[in-house]
């Protein structure tokens, strides 16, 4: 592998781990701020046993989000410096304001939120979890700005004698239309993460401890199952608009995740489909009409194949293959939309299960342990689709991914970081894992922290 | 013009950072050897607790900054600091953890561990900051397309590496001041006996190094500045005598932001001095943003910098009081075992 295949694995795959829990720190930080706000206003101690509780499971997510976000804020520099000479007058501001708006805010009011307990006013000490929680949304807009630019650039110029874009209108950057869509649209599927882990843990409980903390529980399970099915019905609406704006706007990406290869009207949708090793179709399920209906809402709707696509870029864009690689996206779309749709499908099921004060029997302790993994698969998927049916272009109808690799790093330098990382993560990854298990398996929390600050007073919340 | 006010918020974006990661670095360093028992590591964690995570955020904001500001500096350095920042982000990724995970579980074993994922995160990118800012200050090779032309080992230089240990060993005197004005009982009897004998150490690499920057290329201002960094160190020595704590931290504080920006001036209008041949060398014009962005970047940058001193400072005055052993809870709240299962 040379270093460009070596950079774009490694890429791959911190994006998707830093994106592991980012989805869950933006939603649990909400959900947590949800249950302290419930216990401020009705002083009832069970949402400060679910504050405390989750919030102790948010903060060990947290710290994993932090360290792998730090990664992503250097590894443009380092493996893709013609990236970054390219794109740097655009792609840096956002970047910079990201830091100085959010991470500053969330890195700093969390700070105030777990040691200030005990030194804060309540309401003040309830302030900081909420600026957390905004923070992180705040952030998630700005990045997300920036890889809409990558998938649809805007407000800019391409000065040929420089070798650069350069920014034009700021503005449009902000308000890039992709970047309105795919906001709600990752919120909505954060939300579903954070909804998906607390109704898993709840029923667990539920079902592993009956009788001990159930009065909480039960009210954390039916929170989660709300969030959760909320968050599917937003995914769907504002998935299905993405659909419609990539059939405009990025029609190749729309055709490889149905691997249509000639253009068509009345478009079918394939549910499941097997090729031959010559690329053949040999089995297949399709919804008539569907893909047509995703791109255009109209059944007989004219959707561009690859085929034609392919011809029209190299028209274009000179010679050259255009295509991602089809069965990546294919199956990757599917994935997103199938884990994603289980998910809300079994918070409709729980929602049913614990009706009138019920508790779920033993079987369902299967499928609330499973569930959390759902919407958190449907999430890499969606990165993967989203990013592998850009290629080649890393910004896309500007730049090929291959000229945007770093020239001075060699595949051996790369090769060492791309193992460091993957180890370290791993490593990483399986300490977490334990401390969650850990923690969810343990006693509730005392209810009242201590809220007396004295000096012969042990500190409630320590690291 | 636009340009040279990023310059200079680039370093001052740098001063802030080194000024306040600078003492959790040193905090991190000393934690084995001032943290004799349990209890007492745990108090000097503490000491940081609700801090350390602002601090490193400087670090995202220079980064960020930079790319923003100047790209073509940033995509050399990174690229070209390929291994060396590879090195400072793992330890950052493990001293990261450590704070968060350490105390979450009571076995011995797991804490010794995550004590020594402390000392190495904190000690490493210490030293290794200090190697990529004399390097950058000494000029490293890059050839006509801006890329570097090195490797890891070009780093490593008597010169680069003079410059990692003024680093390691300020951050610790720092780092010392901290503890001694933050902390009560032996932790705090320790930190004050260790500030004098590693802030010596600190004075004499610190002053061999800047005598080495001038002597190279005597630049006026910042050899004056560079003066005021050793007097700062020296008051910072004297006021630790006195037993004026505080006045001992702002002194390791004002020695770290006078020598950054003693480098700092020394390097304008260079960002990256190219050792290869001076035309080559990266400069605030030819590594520079359009005029335009840096006009939307200056406007954000004026607007929210001074709230962000401003709440961290309110975070440093919530948490002002002392922290001491024997105020560490027994067993953390949240490493009690789970009940009968
Ligand atoms: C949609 C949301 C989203 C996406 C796509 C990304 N991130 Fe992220 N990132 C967050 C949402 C987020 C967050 C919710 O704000 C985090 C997660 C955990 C945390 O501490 O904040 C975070 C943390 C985080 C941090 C640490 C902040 C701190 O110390 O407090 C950095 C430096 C980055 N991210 C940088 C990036 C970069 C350069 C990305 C692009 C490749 C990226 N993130 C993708
Ligand atoms: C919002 C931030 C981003 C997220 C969440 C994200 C996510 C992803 C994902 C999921 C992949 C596919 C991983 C794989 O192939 O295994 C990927 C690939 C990639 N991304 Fe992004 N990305 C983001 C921004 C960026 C940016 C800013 C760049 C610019 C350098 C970038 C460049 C790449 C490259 C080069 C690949 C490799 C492509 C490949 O393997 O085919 N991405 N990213
Ligand atoms: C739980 C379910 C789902 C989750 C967690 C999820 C998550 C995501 C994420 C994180 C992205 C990348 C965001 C971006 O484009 O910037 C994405 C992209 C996308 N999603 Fe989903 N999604 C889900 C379900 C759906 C559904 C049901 C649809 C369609 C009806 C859909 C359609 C799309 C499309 C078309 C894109 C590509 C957008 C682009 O490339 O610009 N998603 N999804």
């Amino acid at each position: 592998m040379d270093a460009l295949d070596l950079a774009r694995w490694q890429f791959g795959i911190t994006t998707v781990y830093h994106f592991l829990f980012v989805p869950l720190t933006i939603s649990l930080a909400f959900i947590v701020a949800g249950f302290q706000t419930a216990w401020f206003r009705t002083g009832n101690e069970k949402y400060l046993k679910l504050t405390r509780f989750f919030g102790e499971l948010f903060l060990i997510n947290f710290a994993m989000g932090v360290v792998t976000g730090i990664v992503q804020e250097f590894q443009f520099g380092m493996n893709w410096s013609d990236y970054s000479r390219f794109v740097g007058d655009i792609f840096g501001a956002p970047l910079a304001i990201e830091g100085l708006l959010a991470f500053f805010l969330e890195s700093t009011f969390l700070g105030l939120w777990i040691f200030g307990w005990d030194k804060l006013p309540r309401r003040v000490h309830l302030a900081c979890i909420w600026i957390v929680a905004l923070a992180t949304a705040l952030s998630a807009y700005i990045i997300l700005a920036a890889n809409a630019w990558m998938q649809q650039p805007v407000g800019y110029v391409v000065n040929t004698a420089a070798g650069r874009a350069e920014l034009k209108d700021f503005l449009a950057v902000l308000t890039n239309p992709t970047v309105l869509l795919a906001f709600p649209h990752v919120i909505a599927g954060a939300f579903m993460t954070g909804g998906a882990f607390v109704l898993g843990i709840a029923v667990w409980r539920l079902v592993r401890r009956p009788g001990e903390d159930g009065a909480p529980f039960r009210t954390a399970a039916k929170v989660g199952a709300t969030v959760l099915l909320v968050g599917g019905l937003f995914v769907i609406v504002s998935g299905d608009q993405l659909g419609q704006h990539i059939a405009t706007d990025q029609p190749m990406k729309l055709a490889a995740a149905e691997d249509l290869q000639t253009t068509q009207k009345s478009a079918p949708f394939s549910v499941f489909t097997l090729w031959d090793l010559n690329g053949k179709e040999v089995f297949s399920i399709q919804i008539p009409d569907m893909l047509s209906i995703l791109a255009t809402h109209d059944p007989n709707g004219q959707v561009q194949g690859i085929n034609d696509l392919q011809a029209q870029e190299q028209a274009q864009y000179g010679p050259g293959d255009y295509s991602p690689i089809v069965p990546v996206t294919f199956w990757s779309f599917r994935f997103m939309i199938g884990a994603g749709g289980l998910a809300a499908l079994a918070a409709l099921w729980f929602l049913w299960k614990l009706r009138k004060g019920r508790v779920p029997n033993k079987g369902a302790i299967l499928v609330g342990g499973a569930l959390p993994f759902l919407p958190l698969a449907a999430n890499s998927f969606a990165w993967i689709f989203t990013e592998m049916g850009r290629q080649p272009w890393i910004v896309y109808g500007q730049q090929l991914t291959a000229s945007a690799v770093s020239p001075s790093v060699s595949s051996l330098e790369v090769a060492i970081t791309l193992v460091g990382f993957t180890l370290l993560y791993g490593g990483l990854a399986v300490v977490e894992i334990g401390l969650l298990a850990k923690r969810i398996g343990a006693a509730l929390p005392a209810g009242e922290a201590a809220s007396t600050d004295s000096a012969d007073h042990p500190m409630p919340f320590a690291y | 013009m636009l340009h040279d006010i990023w310059f200079l918020l680039i370093a001052v974006l740098w001063i802030g950072y080194f000024v306040l990661e600078g003492f959790d670095f040193g905090l991190g360093i000393l934690l084995p050897f001032l943290g004799r028992t349990d209890k007492e590591r745990r108090a000097l964690i503490n000491a940081i607790g609700p801090v350390w995570d602002g601090n490193e955020v400087w670090v995202l904001v220079a980064g960020g900054a930079t790319f923003a500001a100047f790209p073509f500096w940033y995509a050399t350095l990174f690229s070209g600091f390929y291994l060396a920042l590879f090195l400072i982000l793992v330890a950052l990724i493990l001293r990261g953890v450590a704070f968060e995970y350490r105390s979450k579980r009571d076995d011995p074993r797991w804490r010794r561990a995550w004590d020594w994922a402390i000392f190495v995160g904190s000690a490493v990118p210490a030293l290794l900051w200090g190697v990529a800012f004399a390097n950058i200050v000494g000029g490293v090779p890059i050839d006509k397309n801006m890329e570097y032309t090195g490797d890891l080992f070009t780093l490593l230089n008597p010169f680069g590496l003079l410059g990692g240990a003024v680093t390691l060993t300020l951050f610790m005197t720092h780092g010392a001041a901290y503890i001694s004005l933050k902390t009560e009982g032996e932790l705090r009897r320790r930190a004050n006996g260790t500030l004098p004998v590693i802030g010596l150490v600190a004075a004499v690499t610190a002053v061999a190094f800047l005598a080495w920057t001038q002597a190279s290329s005597m630049v006026a201002v910042s050899a004056v500045v560079s003066v005021l960094a050793a007097l700062a160190l020296v008051g910072a020595l004297l006021a630790n005598r006195l037993g004026r704590e505080g006045w001992a931290f702002i002194g390791t504080a004002l020695t770290i932001a006078l020598a950054v920006a003693a480098l700092f001036l020394h390097l304008y209008p260079n960002v990256m001095p190219s050792s290869t041949d001076a035309a080559y060398s990266l400069t605030v014009s030819n590594a520079s943003s359009t005029d335009y962005t840096l006009t939307i970047m200056t406007v954000v940058a004026v607007i929210f910098t001074p709230l962000v001193l401003l709440y961290q400072g309110w975070t440093y005055w919530v948490f002002r009081k002392r922290i001491s052993a024997d105020r560490i809870p027994d067993v953390s709240e949240f490493a009690t075992p789970p009940s009968a299962s």
